[in-house]
């Protein structure tokens, strides 16, 4: 019997490291800027691109990040509830419209409903590098000293939303 | 000799006499045509490859006016994993992501910024996980020492055991197990 207990023990620590393993979603990679000062930019807005917004002017709210591109599938998905969400006057939502084109953008909130106080264009991507955005949609918490405090990778789903960023809102509002 | 000499591929078909070995067997100048055709319908393929393959060529070149710093960006995008595609670097992947690093990189490099703060701005975005190569800290301390603890938890059970048998083969018979072995060996010899 005794023989039988060390392989016993190896195979159900190994079977225990790899449902971990199989139950960790490789596609989401922790994000190291939660908790760190949101990078600084200063993006044109999409309705009005002689208009700048900064990191600057949104400090002193709790404010949500929503990256879209008209190009982007699965920001379809999310997109009602954010326009939802919007309606309920809860937290401010703004956009980074990642690597588009302003026409297909402006078409694509006209078509969807525009949840966003403000669109901000980042043709480029460039602000996208520096919020490490490596898919779309992502949406981040920023609270009122502009520190990052939660990243949502992929669409914002009905769970999300009620379990994780409102609740962490209204903590951070609080 | 239509046999051993298949007209439409040029295949030497196995032929029941003499000569069947012959490399080149004789054709007639009927056969001719058709592998001369296939030569020149080969010839056509490769030059078309050839095209494409400059055409290719060209579209990747953008980058290459100096050859010096894209060898050096490609360096550093070796050692970059690329998030949208996981399993690639940033050096191989096609992913758009992939090519506005490559360009952050090449950037920053123009700017004279080292290998190591280019790492580390990425590191600052992305985390750890875009390093190919996870770097050693408290965090990675099992990934990076993992292998070498079982290596040695192998080779403590595998000393202790043949120490074990060595001592259990030169241990002398107890009296019981010499009556034993006496008994069992008279048996052999006597068998009824």
């Amino acid at each position: 019997m005794k023989r039988y207990l060390i392989p016993l023990i190896v195979f159900v620590v190994l079977v225990g490291f790899l449902a971990v393993g199989l139950n960790l979603n490789p596609r989401e990679v922790p994000s190291p800027l939660i908790d760190k000062p949101a990078p600084p930019f200063s993006l044109a807005r999409l309705d009005a691109p002689q208009q700048k917004v900064a990191l600057e002017d949104l400090k002193g709210k709790v404010w949500l990040l929503n990256v879209w591109a008209s190009w982007c599938v699965a920001c379809r998905q999310e997109h009602p509830l954010l326009v939802e969400l919007a309606g309920q006057n809860l937290v401010p939502i703004y956009g980074l419209n990642y690597k588009d084109k302003r026409d297909d953008a402006l078409a694509w909130l006209q078509r969807h409903g525009n949840p966003y106080l403000a669109s901000l264009s980042d043709t480029e991507g460039l602000v996208g590098i520096d919020y490490g955005v490596y898919g779309v949609p992502e949406t981040f918490v920023i609270d009122k000293q502009g520190t990052i405090r939660y990243k949502q990778i992929g669409p914002v789903t009905p769970e999300a939303l009620r379990d994780t960023i409102l609740p962490l809102v209204r903590k951070l509002n609080g | 000799m239509d046999r051993r000499a298949h007209p439409r591929s040029g295949f030497a078909a196995p032929a029941g006499h003499a000569g069947r070995a012959s490399q080149q067997p004789p054709l007639r100048a009927g056969a001719r045509r058709p592998i001369d055709l296939l030569y020149l319908l080969g010839l056509a393929i490769l030059l078309f490859c050839a095209g494409l393959g400059a055409a290719v060529a060209q579209e990747a070149k953008t980058l290459a006016e100096d050859p010096v710093l894209e060898a050096r960006v490609m360096a550093i995008a070796e050692e970059l994993r690329c998030l949208v595609c996981q399993n690639e670097t940033i050096a191989a992947s096609h992913a758009d992501l992939a090519m506005d690093l490559r360009q952050q990189i090449r950037q920053k490099l123009q700017q004279g910024q080292t290998q190591a703060q280019i790492l580390d701005f990425m590191v600052q975005r992305y985390g750890d996980f875009v390093l190919y190569r996870p770097p050693v800290k408290s965090s990675t301390w099992l990934l990076w020492g993992g292998p070498f603890l079982l290596l040695a938890v192998a080779m403590a059970a595998l000393v202790l055991n043949i120490r074990r048998r060595r001592t259990l083969a030169s241990a002398p018979l107890k009296a019981d197990e010499a009556e034993r072995v006496r008994r069992l060996l008279a048996e052999e010899k006597s068998p009824t």
